[in-house]
This record gives structure tokens, sequence and C-alpha cells, in this order.
């Protein structure tokens, strides 16, 4: 059996054959089922250290700062450090807070990004399910958070914390459609949704290239609405530290304050990666037609690295949105989102489907 | 305008108070019964016109209490002092200059919470910093054995 | 019918949210009821007092030069101006007149004072609004100037600089090179406060026709400093009632008719500027001399009032002092600017979203141990 760093598709049969061949097949799919649950949690857990150190650096950066500099070498350890205090943290229990609720809030969060993860493709063959409708399942998922992040809100009987769900529940609907919209548009160029089969039609040129404007204009409001939707800064509102002390997490503590604060990072890497895979080609590499000597390079570093670089790029410049930029107000919110982003993004999708039909693009 | 002209002026606009030139600001002493309407003019003459309060401070004499006001003019930059004073000291009042000045809410609040001033017709008269179970703390006969080391 | 009934008073029903006296945004330990319709603020009701420390009272059974170290205590940011103007009470009082040195290194150190004062209200009102690096570049540079402070009073925020009849001590000898290495060095960097905040199209969304006062209103309410100025209230009193050295320097009042939170921050970011001219103008010529009159150790102000105001960062301070011939005072009051200014904030955010309430209060610049005393 032969293995390649290029393509995982023969390694994960060769997987699914041995067990096959050793045990019932029922058992074997429950096995795989648990190999796959246990790599991504591994992944999972990586993803979200790694980005809470990330994030810490690049803010330094912008600041004029060391960041984390005392715990392991550069600091690495620090959140290493940090989740384990969390988890000794005293989970403070809340006067008349609906108990139930409030426990499975977080849970229903960090369960939401969990799904979401499964989808995405790594590498060539490597994904835990490739759905023929992925890109439909991916935003169905990833909007699924929003529940939890309400019942967060509802539950903590605390009045900043409502204010803070009822801005997130208007934001998260409104910049839904965006997203949605702005994949809609690379779902048309593609023909398809399944998320393989879209990263391999951009073997020959990534969708931002291939799409001409239409593709960057709806990588730009796919980028600026996903940043939206992750509840991130400049569009923090829901959590905006200066007007609602911590929005809708502002009585959770320990453990389940960590799942929210797990959660948001993990969301902003789906969305990275979502952007990866749509537009920016996914695991393929980066190849100039012609350039024989460039592409030999290009196409040597591991489809994998590919992907991660990418989505890092990607994480990079949504933190550096955060940090450059003050939080905008609800109704500006809402206003960039129903009267510019929508009617462009209408637009867009119509320019996109005649380019298609009249095969304007390469 | 001269100060030695401002007294003249101030003197011919509100002959009911004693003008004095004082110190260093022409100096008024009203009755506070006759407080709002002196005001009320010391700010609408056109020679005058005190439209801006800088400052309104009140006073424990010993035997009176009192209310002063720093005034001042935008157009002219000329200041005026006016004073009242009232003898009662277990129910003191005078009348609210908010609706003249309408940043004299907060400065009047704070001669009720600290002296026990009343002001008739003020919007909102609360006591601003202390709670209402506190004495008067600028009155000179505060007495507060804890908190107070006086000499 | 009963469901309609019941919805009907939820709808009239005020959402009521304390924010404060421990809030983010509020700077220290004001409270503000906040009732609210949706995100809509119907009415604000400031409730202050959580740090009235009497001084007002503390200072009746003080002397004089003990009652410079209180006034740090109020308006901790403009603590050199507020030392300055309970020392020209005093020495207007005695009638004495202080050394042409104290005069022009009072001035340096006041408009100082007021840089770093507007430092941090540039950092914390990007932090306000959500630009959390605001707070960074703010804080690098303010601590170049507590620096220049540490080395020649000794303290860095609470500088108790100054004494009745001139200063503690002498400035150091380096102060004159640092201030002008300041000085080179902010006029290098200032530029990145307006990159950063000033041109950003989302600041501008939200600070822009939000919380306006007019020029009436500001006068009416007794608005000064940059709140009032960014009306188009000329009240500065370093222009109209200079004191100290400011009638020897020409220098611009920064004066806008907007009213509204943008322009108040601005008119913050040109003083700024202003306030490195001024010092330009100064630096080089500090004359020689002593670094104080003449005193008696024991100060006792004639019988008589005596009403002195200066121009802090935030606004007009005005100091009254009663004297009856003691070597207390009678009665001290201190009229100061955050006080004044705090009033209209209902006026202000009346019908506007909780976030503009919190652009609104950080415009204001308010420091709460100075509006409780």
């Amino acid at each position: 059996m032969e293995f390649s760093i290029y393509d995982f598709s023969s390694f994960t049969a060769w997987i699914d054959q041995s067990l096959r061949a050793a045990m019932s097949p029922g058992m074997a799919v429950a096995i795989e089922m648990l190999i796959i649950g246990v790599a991504i949690l591994i992944f999972y857990a990586i993803v979200g250290l790694f980005l809470v150190y990330a994030e810490r650096k690049v803010c330094a950066l912008m600041q004029n700062r060391m960041g984390p500099n005392r715990v392991g070498p550069g600091g690495i350890f620090q959140t290493i450090a940090d989740l384990v205090k969390l988890l000794f943290v005293e989970l403070v229990p809340i006067k008349n807070a609906d108990k139930i609720l409030f426990s499975l809030a977080p849970y229903i969060v960090i369960i939401a990004s969990f799904m979401a993860m499964g989808a995405l493709p790594f590498a060539k063959g490597l994904h835990a399910i490739d759905l023929n409708i992925g890109v439909f399942y991916l935003m169905a998922v990833s909007s699924m958070g929003v529940v939890g992040v309400l019942l967060a809100g509802w539950a903590s009987n605390n009045k900043y914390s409502l204010i803070g769900a009822m801005r997130i529940g208007a934001q998260i609907v409104s910049y839904e459609i965006s997203v949605g919209m702005s994949l809609v548009t690379i779902v048309v160029l593609a023909g398809t949704m399944q998320l393989s089969e879209i990263v391999q039609a951009q073997q020959y040129g990534w969708f931002i290239f291939r799409g001409h404007i239409p593709a960057l204009i709806a990588f730009v409001i796919f980028i600026v609405a996903s940043t939206a939707e992750t509840n991130r800064g400049p569009f923090d509102l829901a959590e905006a530290e200066s007007e609602l002390t911590a929005g809708f997490h502002t009585e959770y503590s320990g453990i389940r304050f960590a799942f929210f604060f797990l959660a948001e990072y993990i969301n902003m890497f789906i969305v990275a990666a979502i952007a990866t895979t749509v537009f920016f080609g996914g695991w393929m590499p980066f190849n100039v037609y012609g350039w024989e000597g460039f592409n030999k390079v290009m196409n040597f570093i591991p489809p994998f690295i590919w992907f991660l670089g990418k989505t890092g790029a990607l994480i990079f410049l949504i933190m550096w949105f955060k940090w450059t930029f003050p939080r905008l107000r609800i109704d500006q919110l809402l206003t960039l989102e129903w009267k510019y982003f929508l009617p462009i993004n209408i637009i867009n999708v119509l320019i996109m489907a005649l380019i298609v039909l009249l095969g304007w693009h390469w | 305008m001269e100060k030695s002209q401002l007294y003249a002026a101030i003197a011919a606009a509100v002959p009911e108070a004693a003008t004095a030139e004082g110190k260093q600001f022409v100096e008024l002493t009203v009755a506070p019964e006759k407080l709002k309407s002196v005001m009320g003019r010391l700010r609408d003459e056109s020679n005058l016109s005190f439209d801006i309060l800088v400052c309104l401070t009140g006073m424990d004499y010993g035997t009176d209490l009192g209310v002063v006001y720093h005034l001042r003019s935008y157009a002219f930059n000329h200041m005026a002092v006016v004073k009242t004073r009232i003898s009662d000291r277990e129910n003191p009042a005078v009348d609210s200059v908010c609706s003249i000045w309408p940043g004299a809410e907060y400065h009047e609040r704070e001669v009720y919470d600290l002296l026990g001033i009343r002001f008739n017709d003020h919007p909102d008269l609360r006591r601003i910093f202390l709670d209402s179970t506190w004495g008067y703390p600028l009155r000179k006969d505060y007495k507060d054995d804890v908190n107070i080391v006086s000499k | 019918m009963e469901v309609k009934e019941k919805m009907g008073r939820l709808e009239n029903e005020e959402y009521i949210i304390n924010m404060g006296p421990q809030h983010p945004s509020t700077h220290g330990v004001l409270r503000l009821v906040v009732a609210l319709k949706g995100e809509i603020v119907q009415r604000v009701e400031p409730h202050i007092g959580y740090i009235h420390r009497g001084i007002e009272k503390m200072c009746e059974n003080l002397t004089y030069q003990q009652i410079i170290h209180l006034t740090d205590r109020m308006d901790y940011l403009s603590a050199h101006i507020n030392n300055e103007a309970v020392c020209l009470t005093v020495e207007k009082a005695l009638e004495i007149e202080v050394p042409e040195r104290v005069k022009y290194i009072r001035t340096i150190m006041s408009e100082l004072t007021r840089i770093q004062s507007h430092q941090l209200f540039w950092a914390t009102f990007g932090m306000d609004l959500g630009g959390l690096t605001c707070f960074f570049y703010g804080l690098r540079d303010r601590e170049k100037i507590l620096d220049i402070f540490e080395e020649s009073c000794g303290g860095r925020m609470i500088v108790s600089y100054n004494t009745p009849g001139g200063l503690m001590n002498d400035i150091h000898p380096n102060f004159q090179n640092r201030v002008k290495e300041f000085l080179k060095y902010f006029r290098g960097v200032i530029h990145e406060y307006d990159d950063l905040l000033t041109g950003n199209v989302i600041f501008q969304e939200r600070s822009k026709g939000m919380g306006v006062m007019t020029k009436e209103e500001a006068i009416a309410w007794g608005l000064t400093g940059p709140t009032g100025r960014a009306s188009g209230f000329s009240c500065d009193i370093r222009k109209h009632n200079p004191y100290s050295a400011y009638d020897k320097v020409t220098f611009r009042e920064i004066l806008y008719t907007e009213g509204d939170v943008f322009h108040r921050y601005l008119a913050r970011m040109e003083e700024m500027r202003e306030s490195m001219n001024i010092i330009d103008q100064l630096i080089d010529n500090i004359p020689e001399g002593p670094f104080t009159a003449k005193m008696k150790p024991v100060i006792k102000l004639p019988e008589g009032e005596y009403f002195q105001s200066v121009e802090t960062a935030r606004g007009e301070l005005g100091v009254y002092i009663v004297s009856d011939g003691n070597k207390n005072p009678y009665r001290v009051k201190f009229r100061s600017p955050n006080f004044v200014n705090l009033a209209p904030l209902n006026l202000m955010a009346r019908g506007s979203k909780i976030a503009d309430l919190v652009a609104i209060g950080g415009s204001l610049d308010l420091i709460i141990p100075d509006i409780d005393r």
C-alpha cells in the first residue's frame, strides 16, 4: 500500500478495508466514527489553543506590546496554563437563572462549531464527510450557534446579557443572508455544492481569479459578513465590553466561559476555512500558467499546508480588523446589511449567472 | 466695561440690591425673596447680560446661612458676585435659579445636600452625594466624632 | 384580550439598567441609571457620590500648604493645574508677585499636564468605541510626559509640585532637554492618532451629530473646556483672563460650532497641538531666578473672599476661598468642571442608542473624583 501526503484517499480507503476485513460492517463504521471523532476533537483543541495564542501575539503586535512571553519559549504555553486555570475556576451559580438552559447554552455553541469542522476538506481525501450539499450544510450548522447564544443571554437573568442576546439575534439572522448569497455566487460559478468538487474545480485557477469582479465582490462581502457572524470586532456588539460589560456571557465563569471563548475562535477558523475552500482553491497549490519551475515548487508543498496557510492568512486578516476598527452601532450594522450588502449581493449573483451562462470566465 | 462703570450699571439695574464695589468683583447682597427677580434682570439687561453661572456656593456664616453666586457675562467678560443670607437655620429656603440658568440644577442639589438649604421650584431636589441619614456636613455646627479630627 | 393588555403594558414598560458604579465605560465610580426602550435611551439619571471624600470640609481644618495636596486628588489628570489654582488664589489674597521663572515653569507644566490628559482621553475614548488599540498608543506617549514629571516633581501623576508662592523645588537640569525631546517625538507620532481614529469611517459615523449641544445650551449649562468650545462657546480662561505666563504667549483658542461628540474629540486633538506650540514659545526662555517667592512658614490670608479660575484639561476650575484671617480657610469651594459638564448628560443622550450614551459620556471626558470631590 502506497501512501502520499498529496492524496489521502488511498490512506482512508486502506483503513476502511482493513477494518471491514477484521470485523462486521456495523462495527467497522462505529470504529471509523470513533477515530474521526477523536481526530477532530484533538485537532479542535490544538486549533483552539493555537488561535488564542495567535490572537494574543497578533494583538500585541498591533498594540506595540510583547504579548505573552513568560510561560514557555515565547509564551506558547500561556494558553495551556490559562485553560488549566479555567478548568479549576468555580462555576458561579447565578441566582434566579434558568439552570438547565444556562448550562445547556455553552454546549450548543460548541457542538455547532464542532459539527462544521467535520465537513471541511483539509486535503485531497482528508475530510470526515463529503456531503453533496456541503456548502449548505456548513451554513446551516455554523448558524446554529446563535441558538446557544440566545439561550445564554436569556437564561443568565442579566439585563446586559439579554441586550447582548437580542443584538446577536438580529445580527446573525441578517448577516447569514449575506454569507449565503456570497457563497451562492461561487456555487453558481462552480456548478456544485459539494466542497470537494468545488476545490477540484479550482485546479486550473482559484475562483477569486477565475470569477472576475463578481467573485472579488463576493469575497469581500463574505469576509465582512462572516466576521459579523462570528461576532468579532468591529461587529462584536453582542459582547461590546464598553457598553454591555461582556454581553451574553457576562454571567458565565470557568469552563462554561471557556466553551464560549473557544467556540469564538473555532468559528473564526471555520469561516476562514470556508473562504479558503470556496474562494482560494482549498488545498490547491498556487500555480501560474507557463511557469514550470515555479509551479513545481508550489506543487511540492503538501496540500494540507496550503490549506492551513491560506486559512491562517485569512484569520490574520480577521484579527487585523478587530484590533484596528472601532465598533459599529447596532443600527449602522443592520443598515450596512440590509441597505448595502443585500442589494449588492443579489445583483452580484445575477451578474455571475450571466457570466457563467455566456462562458466569459476561464 | 471698567469695574466702576459696571458697578454703576448694576446699581441702576437692580436698585433693591445692596451693591458694593468689592475687592475683586462687584458684590451684590440681595434678600432671599427678591433673589429670583434680581437674577432674572441681571441676566436679561442688555448691558449686563450675566448669562453664565460660574459657581454657586452654599455658605454657613455662623448665625446665618447663605448662598453665593458667581456670575459672568459671555459678551462682556465681566463678573459679579451675588450673595443672599437666610437667617432661618431650621428651615432655610431660597428660590431656585434653575429656570434662569439650567446649569444651577446640580449646584443647588449639592448645596441642599451639604448645607440643607432648600430651593423652591427646583425640578429635582434630592441629595446628590450623601444618603438621607447624614446631617449637613458643611454646617459649622456639624459634629462627627469619628470621621472629623478637629484641632 | 388579556394577552393584548399584557403586551400593551410590556410595550410601555421601560427597561431600566444600571450602568455602574463598576462598569467599563464610566471610567470610575459613576452610576448611570438608564431607562431604555429597546436600544433607545429614554432617560439617563447620573447617581454620584460614590467617591465623595468631603474635600471641601477637610480643607476647613487644613492649612493652605496642605490643601494643595488634596486638590491633586480631585481631577487627578489635571493635578498640576488644580494645584496652581489654589496657589494663584492664595497669592492673589496675599498680593504676592511670584518670580517670572515660576510663572514660566508653571505654564509649561500645565500644558504638559493638558497634553497627557488629552492623550489619556484619546486612549480611553477609542476604547469606549471599541478600538482597543488606541489605549496602548495613548498610554505609550503619555508615559513620556510622566517621566518628565517624575524627574522634576518626584511624583508621576499626583505631582503636588506647586506651593503658595512658587514651586516645591527647582526643575531638574535635564528638564528643558527632555521636554524638547518629547515635543519632537510627539510631533512625529501624533499623526498616528489621526490615522487610527479620526479618519476612520466607522468612528466618524459613530460620533458625528451625536449628543449635540448648541452654543446657547452650552452657555446656559455653563459647559466649559473642550466640551464647551466644541459648541462654539469661547470659554478659554487662558485667553480671556490670563494667569501665569499665558499673557506672554500667542495661541489659538480651538472653537467649533457643531458641538457634537466628534468635535469635542477634535477640539482635544487640536488642543494638544496648541499646547505644544505654547511650550515651544516658553521652553527656551525660562528666566533665571528663584523658584519661589519669600513666604512665611504660616500662611494667614487676610479676611475676605477670593475667587480664581483656571483652565484645566476639562474646563474651568474655580477656587473660592473665604478667609476669616486664620491659618485655616473658613470655607473653600471648588467649582469643578466635570460636575458642571455632567449635568446635561440626560439632555444630550436622550433619544440616542445605548452605544451613543457611552460615546457621549466618553466625549465629556469625565473624571469622577472631580465630580464628587
